[in-house]
């Protein structure tokens, strides 16, 4: 069987669309179609990939115009005789054809106070119970299509003030580690901006990991840094103990 | 000449995986500027497909573990191949480097009394992986990776490739690099450099590697001067996807059969039972009856032959295919849906659920897997030290996939993650060490123009298109250097491997430089076809079927080749094997390994 396939391609200021037909084997992913063209007809298509099995997250683009892990996505998911368009994701720097400037993303993380572990004697004691849900955060395998749809990096571009749904888990994750003693809801505040979330819950429906992002860790989180800068008994507590204002 | 930047550091990393972040974590530590390079983005590395876990005896789930009984079980598990000062490093420290990790906010799987919980695996006689689920090593490698990135002097370089090491009086001094996204060059002059670039296995078709796996830096050792080992050691992992034929070598984690997975061909039988080797005959159990009561738990069980060590079951696998008793796509069913209910599938197997459900439309919890061998780990490479990770040439180290000795003829599952903690760190000590005591001398300009004229060579005219000659490698290695071997078709493979070599400078690269895979296939191919060969070569010296490495022409062990591994090195006339004897072992551990039971 045969279908078509339609790929983004060139530069920022040369765009184009390449229309290729390529030849279906069964069970045949996006990334797969991409990888024939690339071996037949142009060496030189760029597109970024690793594990080949929705493990490390490189091979993210929009197919159709939806965010997806190019190879875990089929093509049978798709009518035969439609066209299917895959291009990069928007939300990022370009840098050719479908791969773009993802770097921001690491500049965040490195905003995050890091891990600080409460010294104990002996092994650290977790219960199951207490880490699934910290467990569930550090699933994410930095595929960043969440950053990809959320209104607030693609259509107002504030990358500036707003760390996005990524690194809310992120921080997320650290903050309900039952050992960690780091502090970072203020920066999650200030810096991060998780206020700009409104909750459309996009995000959520984009993670191929099926992490629950606004329910389980942007609302929760969201309460936090109420509970800690708007609860008055608290704001007086905090103002006589000297502890962060 | 082409223009290009220069970094300078003490310690150069190339490679961003468990033993890459490690090593330059420990080099950090230790007081030097560290680069870090690697092919793809931070935390793609290999090591985060990792899935079952990482083996240590921590002795969390079973007390009677300790690191002995490790130790024992990897120099078993190698045919008594392994460096014995390696394995016993390795066993040794292997639980420090765990409990570190978790020092540093990882968050294993626990076990009721809130413990890092451990699991079986093949060839270990007790629980001993520390895992997540089945995504171990996306844990580790996020963990490392968030620490790392937190220390000054580490600087990461993303997507950036080592083409060629630069060395100035036999002395490791840096090496020449290309950015993937703009194709600039630059150049690290380093005091000292360490390989941790992972394996070998897109010389395969059937594999579970990535693009990443073309062995770069067993072949920049090689061309450096450096000896390798153990070359003709490929592991075939027993259990690969094998429908449908796009996702053909995905990985099926051996965690599958630790959670009391079973293998079963199509009349029905369980047939592992009838591939019980001597050596492991009086630790496996005999019968259903005993394995499933090994599965409930009781104490004193017997393990289910599934779980002996990969090369046996990979080949066992490959015989019932052969014999007619093969599933609908030539492999064999993996069923853990009638064993384990449901929601323990789910949780402890969350990925190879998703997998299997969107890449294959079957449900694991419901239906039998079909499964057979694939491409997975490079037991060969570069030769190092045990207390020093420093290869044969100065100033270079080596950890990881790339380095070798630990694993000799077969590697247990779960030793290549506490391998890359263990060694990493060594790695990262000693080189930082070397870096401190020697001093810096710059690469010669002479040196680094030849490296960029090799780098930029495929620009050149040509006629032959990359993706065309890897798949003719692949094609080679597969039916001439593949799980099963004679010295007849090994010469044939080592003479297309040959023709195709000198092809090579007629591939050609089309388009511009930025972001050109292309262009990093031509590179990459001729990385391919060194360490093709040295595979080859060593494979074709060693008259005898051991671990891995399994010859129809010699089917029995050799038992003077037993005491020898098989070093790969350059000479005046090409690429030479020689014989080296294995490091002596102690008489009262090689005592214990020998003892039938312990
Ligand atoms: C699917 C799968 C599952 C596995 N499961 C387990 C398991 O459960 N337990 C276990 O112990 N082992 C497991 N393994 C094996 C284990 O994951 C690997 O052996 C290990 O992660 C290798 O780590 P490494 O640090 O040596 O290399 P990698 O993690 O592969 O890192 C190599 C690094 O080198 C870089 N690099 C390579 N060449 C160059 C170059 N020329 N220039 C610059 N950078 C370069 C790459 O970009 C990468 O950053 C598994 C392997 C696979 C494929
Ligand atoms: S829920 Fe918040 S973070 Fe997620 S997409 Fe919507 S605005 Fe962005
Ligand atoms: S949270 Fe989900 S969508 Fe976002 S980067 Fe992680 S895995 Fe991808
Ligand atoms: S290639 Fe790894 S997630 Fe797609």
């Amino acid at each position: 069987m045969k279908r078509k396939i339609r790929l983004q391609r060139g530069e920022p200021n040369n765009l184009r669309l390449d229309e290729f037909e390529i030849k279906v084997e069964t069970g045949m992913v996006v990334l797969d179609a991409i990888h024939l063209i690339q071996a037949t007809e142009a060496p030189d298509l760029a597109i970024r990939w690793n594990c080949k099995a929705g493990k490390c997250g490189s091979c993210s683009a929009e197919v159709n115009g939806e965010p997806k892990l190019t190879c875990m996505t089929r093509l049978s998911d798709y009518p035969e005789d439609q066209t299917l368009t895959v291009q990069p994701m928007k939300t990022f720097p370009l840098i050719k054809d479908l791969v773009t400037d993802v770097s921001w993303n690491y500049e965040v993380n490195r905003q995050i106070t890091p891990y600080q572990h409460t010294e104990g004697t002996g092994d650290p004691i977790m219960f199951q119970a207490e880490v699934d849900r910290v467990q569930e955060f550090r699933k994410c395998i930095e595929c960043f299509l969440c950053q990809d749809v959320c209104h607030v990096l693609r259509s107002h571009d504030m990358k500036d003030e707003f760390a996005g749904p990524r690194f809310m888990i992120r921080t997320a994750g650290l903050e309900m580690h039952p050992l960690d003693q780091g502090e970072r809801l203020e920066h999650l505040r200030d810096d991060h901006g998780i206020g700009l979330c409104n909750i459309t819950k996009c995000c959520t429906y984009a993670c191929p990991e099926h992490i629950g992002i606004t329910d389980n860790a942007i609302i929760p989180m969201k309460e936090r840094v109420v509970d800690e800068y708007y609860d008055p008994l608290k704001w007086l507590w905090n103002m006589v103990t000297g502890k962060s204002n | 000449m082409e223009d290009f930047e220069t970094i300078e550091c003490d310690v150069l990393v190339v490679g961003a995986g468990g033993a890459g972040l490690r090593a330059a974590i420990a080099a950090s530590e230790y007081g030097a500027k560290v680069a870090l390079v690697s092919k793809s983005l931070l935390g793609k590395a290999h090591t985060v497909m990792a899935e079952g876990g990482v083996a240590a005896a921590l002795g969390n789930v079973d007390e009677r573990d300790n690191w002995k009984i490790h130790f024992r079980d990897t120099i078993r598990g190698s045919k008594n191949l392994a460096n014995w000062e390696m394995a016993k490093i390795h066993a040794e420290k292997a639980p420090d480097r765990v409990r570190e990790l978790e020092r540093w906010g990882a968050v294993f799987d626990r076990t009721e009394e809130g413990k890092i919980s451990q699991r079986n695996f093949g060839g270990h006689r007790y629980p001993r992986l520390a895992h997540v689920g089945d995504r171990t090593g996306l844990e580790i490698i996020r963990t490392l990776q968030d620490y790392a990135v937190h220390m000054e002097n580490i600087e990461v370089f993303m997507e950036c490739t080592v083409s060629d090491i630069l060395k100035s009086d036999n002395r490791t001094v840096g090496a020449l690099a290309y950015y993937r996204s703009s194709g600039k060059l630059v150049v690290f002059e380093a005091g000292s450099v360490i390989l941790a670039t992972g394996g070998i296995g897109k010389a395969y078709r059937i594999t579970s590697n990535s693009w990443e796996y073309t062995g770069d830096g067993h072949a920049l050792a090689y061309l450096a001067g450096a000896d390798l080992i153990d070359m003709e050691f490929v592991q075939f992992h027993p259990t690969g996807m094998v429908w449908p034929p796009s996702v053909k070598g995905t990985l099926v984690t051996e965690g599958v059969r630790g959670d009391g997975g079973i293998l079963v061909n199509s009349e029905g039988e369980r047939f592992m039972f009838n591939y019980i080797p001597d050596v492991f005959a009086a630790e496996t159990a005999k019968s259903e009856e005993e394995a499933n009561s090994w599965l409930k738990g009781e104490e004193g069980a017997m393990r289910p032959p599934e779980l002996l060590t990969r090369d046996v079951v990979a080949r066992a696998i490959m015989t019932e295919v052969k014999e007619g008793r093969g599933s609908p796509h030539g492999g064999a069913f993996l069923d853990i849906a009638s064993r384990q209910s449901p929601d323990y599938i789910r949780r402890k197997l969350p990925s190879m659920y998703h997998q299997f459900k969107e890449l294959a439309t079957l449900d694991i919890t419901k239906e039998p897997m079909e499964v057979g061998p694939t491409t997975h780990y490079m037991m060969g490479g570069i030769k190092v030290e045990a207390n020093t990770a420093a290869s044969t040439i100065p100033g270079l180290y080596a950890a990881g996939e790339a380095a070798a000795g630990m694993h000799g003829a077969n590697r247990l599952g779960g030793n290549s993650l506490s391998d890359l903690l263990v060694f990493g760190k060594i790695a990262g000590q000693c080189a930082a060490n070397y870096a401190q005591e020697n001093s810096k001398v710059s690469p010669h300009g002479k040196e680094i123009k030849k490296s960029i004229e090799n780098t930029l060579e495929p620009f050149e005219d040509g006629d032959e298109n990359p993706y065309q000659i890897h798949q003719e490698l692949q094609e080679i290695m597969e039916s001439h250097a593949g799980i099963v071997r004679t010295g007849e078709e090994l010469e044939k493979g080592i003479r297309k491997l040959e023709k195709l070599e000198k092809r090579l400078p007629e591939m050609y690269a089309k388009g511009e430089r930025k972001y050109n895979p292309g262009w990093h296939l031509c590179l990459d191919l001729h990385n391919m076809i060194i360490t093709s060969l040295a595979l080859s070569r060593a494979a074709l010296e060693r008259t005898e079927s051991r671990g891995a490495h399994t010859r129809l022409d010699y089917p029995d062990y050799d038992d003077e080749l037993g005491k020898v591994n098989m070093i790969v090195r350059p000479g005046p006339g090409g690429m030479s094997v020689v014989k080296s004897p294995l490091l002596k072992m102690p008489t009262e551990l090689n005592d214990y390994v020998l003892k039938e039971v312990v």
